[in-house]
């Protein structure tokens, strides 16, 4: 039983699964990458960053690059504890079967 | 969720992040060129370097080289590495459009920044070894800092290329041994080795793709 409470409800989406995915392995990524590699929508992408940022997953740094605004996402330790864990679960549920 | 689900979430975080992190369109084919093009470089080289000087009681390790020669190695070596490069980012280029991934993203920066650190390193020692006039050391050291740019740039694309390395770095130190036979370490190593390799890949990742 204690793998479904493992299973964590923040990542349970397809674009929250991507961010995290994309961070884990990125030391940090912007606002188009993503977009680029997810092929979401800006207020598509813009909510789930929100939902992630709000647990502390991921952190949000905005700067400017010339002139241009530039949104910069990398994940916290706790983010990458909390999918780790996740993955170990969706890991288990699959060799279940 | 169906469980078949938690399979496809899977598959999707392993897919991203490889996608994210390493540049994954390089091209095999362009290996087996750029082996094919190394191979008539050495011949060239052959032609420049024994036509005309007399194979002497030292057999191939001891020659005269006029100024004139060495120049025309040099320019036959930097003609088949341009080649190579220009033909590898060609044919990128085309396979990254085919599975409709750009070509000049941040995994790809990444991958030509780590693999230029140890290749630049190597071109400059390499040169400031020649100004001094040691031309012994020149093929065995570029064979060992092109295998130390394969090993460096693998960590940021999919493929055979750290093993490439990693081969082409021990025949470096063969050919570091056996001093004298550069040449012909440098037709197995970028030669033959791109050659075995660049099939390698293709066979595996260009064609699984298309």
């Amino acid at each position: 039983m204690s793998i479904i409470i493992n299973i964590n409800k923040a990542f349970d989406h397809r674009i929250r699964l991507g961010i995290m995915s994309i961070l884990m392995v990125n030391e940090y990524a912007d606002f188009n990458m993503l977009k680029e590699m997810l092929g979401a929508t800006d207020g598509n992408l813009a909510s789930h960053t929100k939902a992630l940022e709000k647990v502390a997953y991921i952190k949000v740094e905005k700067q400017f690059i010339g002139r241009k605004p530039n949104t910069r996402y990398s994940t916290t330790i706790l983010g990458k504890a909390e999918f780790k864990k996740h993955i170990q679960a969706l890991e288990k549920l699959i060799n279940k079967q | 969720m169906e469980p078949k689900n938690y399979l496809q979430d899977i598959n999707e975080i392993k897919n991203l992040m490889n996608k994210s992190s390493r540049f994954i369109s390089l091209s095999g084919l362009s290996g087996i060129l750029a082996g094919f093009y190394a191979l008539i470089g050495a011949y060239l080289g052959y032609g420049i370097i024994y036509d005309h000087n007399m194979v002497t009681a030292d057999g191939y390790r001891a020659i005269i080289i006029s100024q004139s020669g060495l120049l025309s190695i040099v320019i036959v070596a930097l003609t088949v590495f341009l080649l190579s490069v220009l033909t590898g980012i060609v044919m990128s280029y085309t396979k990254a459009k085919k599975q409709n991934e750009s070509m000049w993203d941040s995994t790809s920066k990444r991958l030509i920044i780590n693999f230029m650190i140890p290749l630049a390193t190597g071109g400059v020692f390499i040169l400031l070894l020649m100004e001094k006039n040691l031309y012994a050391f020149v093929a065995p050291l570029t064979l060992i800092f092109y295998g130390l740019a394969c090993v460096n740039a693998s960590k940021y694309t999919l493929g055979y290329i750290r093993y490439l390395g990693i081969t082409v770095i021990i025949i470096g130190l063969i050919s570091t041994y056996f001093l004298g036979y550069g040449l012909f370490f440098w037709a197995l190593g970028f030669g033959v080795c791109h050659i075995i390799y660049g099939t390698i890949m293709h066979v595996k990742y260009d064609r699984m793709k298309s």
